[in-house]
């Protein structure tokens, strides 16, 4: 046991056990305030949603961060992932009465169905060298907006209804439209709870931290460093970044999939451009590679434009001023000196 | 006939990604980064020449040429400000930068302007030229003329003047071009200059065919014209002109007869199938590694 607790304080292991234990803290205290009645409805509305960004965030940093390809289409994948998750949902809701049972399977169902086109976007793509995945990364999310902005499906007893452009569906009595175009999922069971987001949270940390300390790791990160000393050694580079990015998209769909399911309607339009944009800045923002940084990253992003909200209209200036501000100052050469000079002062003084 | 009429509407339109795409492609060639405020110049753009026509009842000439000036300072001053720090920085805290500065432009107009649409002044008359069943309306005229016109001031600036030959070294080797006595920041500035004008006078067509002015004007427009450079082959001046030419017949081609909705999807999926068939778009050079 002890061994076990020294081990995870092994510098290795440190920021995994850093990552987990905030996760963890974050959570018993949110919960404590939340019995308590001590948390403001503004803040409890966003409890899910900020695990929802943790999780696509944590998944783009491994695709950007370890893996050093740029996706701008993270929002694509997680509006697979809602929409597939909201359809089966909506099915499962006839024959499963039980909840959590129905969101474990609606979020797997959408997880998969974004893993799938991720690896049908990376199998060509991925063997190209340079800013490929950016750009169709960033066509496919344009593409998915406009596909499921003319998507109708329907469910009844006789089983699926589908139409495309027009809305044709003529569902029998006791059937419900699941999605209806530009209107996207409506009348969909909110079943997603906070518990389970920081499960969802704690899940994703496993999976990109199992993944980055194991071979496959290692030989990412390899060919993200120097891809032709990688293929020198062995290493197999279109399916390495292939891991990754998959992997990615499926935490994207996964936390897509609890997005959908935590809101009575929501339209396509939610997962645009901006989106993808919003959660690569919480990744830059929280440093390539470094989960720990990306989980307050999203947290403090999600939670600023809400903080300034007493500065109404000039709030998103603020946040736009500060997004520049930060990089201007991160990357400053004379500033970067400084800091570092001062944590080897610190290191100095430990000996 | 009802062919042709679309395809010079589809010309028209793909002029004005043209010239948006040349700004996209000229700083990617030379900074190397990817400009995401591009696309909020010319919001910057159609807002300055829409005010200097209607609150000081200026002539559309002046118009223009006063859109033209304040976007070619704006891009000047924020690639001063904003980008020149961080010109040792990794790529990807450029581009998190350029986001910001969208951002930052975006909700400045809606701050001093407010986020309402407002109707842009017709600035040509809604008249068209008939050949037989075939009408071609002066505003896909114009468009094609100016097109045609910028695209030649441009080519012939890149290759003929002194400064083009300082932006095509730098465009190839940074290092080499300052040992040769260049002064880079100056050409990356010159650069973004025309970039900005040029998203000026984009921004008037663009208003001249769609007669509304909205913050997120630009944003749209914006990523289609950088697609249009990345199909014509990113970094290359004749490319982005291809490139943006192809964008609007496609997009005009598919509207007209496979859908409307899904145009945008159509358009942006030939771009993957032309990237995978030609990995360095249309007219752009493959540049094998040295190990």
């Amino acid at each position: 046991m002890k061994e076990k607790l020294a081990q995870m304080f092994q510098s290795k292991n440190r920021s995994r056990t850093l990552s987990f234990g905030l996760v963890i803290i974050a959570y018993i205290v949110l919960e404590v305030l939340l019995l308590t009645g001590n948390l403001s409805s503004l803040f409890t509305s966003l409890l899910v949603p900020v695990c929802c960004y943790i999780v696509a965030a944590i998944g783009l940093n491994l695709n950007v961060g370890i893996s050093g390809e740029l996706n701008l289409g993270q929002g694509g994948f997680m509006s697979v992932g809602a929409f597939v998750a909201v359809c089966v949902s909506g099915v499962l809701s006839y024959s499963i009465p039980s909840p959590i049972i129905r969101l474990i399977a609606s979020i797997l169902c959408g997880a998969i169905a974004a893993g799938v086109i991720g690896a049908l976007i990376g199998i060509p793509v991925l063997k190209l060298q340079g800013d490929y995945l950016a750009i169709v990364t960033l066509a496919f999310g344009q593409i998915i907006k406009s596909i499921i902005n003319n998507l109708y499906i329907g469910y009844d007893k006789n089983g699926f209804q589908m139409s495309f452009v027009e809305n044709k569906l003529a569902l029998a009595e006791g059937g419900k439209a699941l999605l209806s175009g530009p209107m996207g999922a409506t009348g969909t069971d909110r079943i997603a709870t906070f518990t389970f987001g920081v499960i969802l949270v704690l899940l994703s940390l496993l999976i990109v931290y199992n993944l980055m300390y194991s071979r496959n790791g290692r030989a990412i990160m390899a060919a993200r460093d120097n891809r032709i000393a990688a293929e020198s050694v062995g290493i197999n580079v279109a399916n390495t970044k292939m891991l990754a990015f998959v992997t990615s998209a499926m935490l994207a769909g996964a936390a897509g999939a609890l997005y959908a399911l935590n809101y009575a309607t929501l339209a396509p339009s939610k997962f645009d451009f901006n989106l993808s944009i919003l959660i690569l800045v919480y990744v830059v923002l929280g440093g390539l590679g470094n989960m720990t940084g990306t989980i307050i990253a999203t947290t403090v992003l999600v939670l600023l434009p809400e903080l300034l909200r007493s500065l109404q209209d000039y709030r998103m200036l603020i946040y736009a001023i500060i997004l520049i501000v930060i990089m201007l100052v991160t990357n400053n050469e004379f500033l970067k000196e400084k800091f570092s000079k001062l944590r080897l002062g610190k290191k100095g003084a430990m000996k | 006939m009802e062919i042709l009429s679309y395809l010079i509407n589809g010309l028209g339109l793909g002029s004005v990604y043209a010239i948006i795409a040349l700004g996209y492609t000229m700083v990617y060639g030379i900074a190397k980064m990817l400009n995401f405020a591009h696309g909020d110049i010319i919001m910057v753009g159609a807002y300055l020449s829409f005010f200097a026509m209607t609150r000081f009842q200026l002539p559309v000439i002046v118009s223009v040429a006063l859109a033209v000036l304040g976007c070619t300072i704006l891009g000047v001053v924020v690639e001063r400000l904003a980008y020149k720090p961080l010109r040792q920085a990794t790529s990807l805290s450029v581009l998190i930068t350029a986001i910001g500065v969208s951002y930052f432009l975006q909700n400045s107009a809606q701050l001093l302007w407010s986020s309402s649409t407002k109707v842009y002044p017709t600035i040509i008359s809604n008249g068209a030229i008939k050949i037989g069943s075939l009408s071609i309306s002066y505003l896909s005229i114009l468009t094609i003329l100016v097109c045609i016109l910028v695209m030649t001031c441009l080519t012939l600036f890149v290759n003929k003047t002194k400064t083009g030959q300082a932006m095509r070294a730098c465009a190839e080797d940074k290092g080499a071009a300052q040992l040769m006595g260049i002064n880079v920041n100056h050409i990356i500035s010159i650069t973004f200059a025309i970039g900005s004008g040029l998203a000026a006078i984009a921004a008037v067509l663009l208003c001249a065919a769609y007669p509304s002015v909205s913050p997120t004007l630009g944003s749209m427009p914006g990523i289609k014209a950088f697609t249009a450079a990345v199909f014509g082959g990113i970094g290359s001046i004749p490319g982005a002109f291809l490139g943006g030419i192809l964008l609007g017949v496609i997009e005009t081609l598919t509207k007209a007869y496979i859908s409307t909705q899904l145009s945008d999807a159509i358009v942006f999926a030939v771009l993957i199938i032309v990237l995978l068939i030609k990995p360095a778009g249309l007219l752009g050079k493959k540049v094998s590694e040295k190990v």
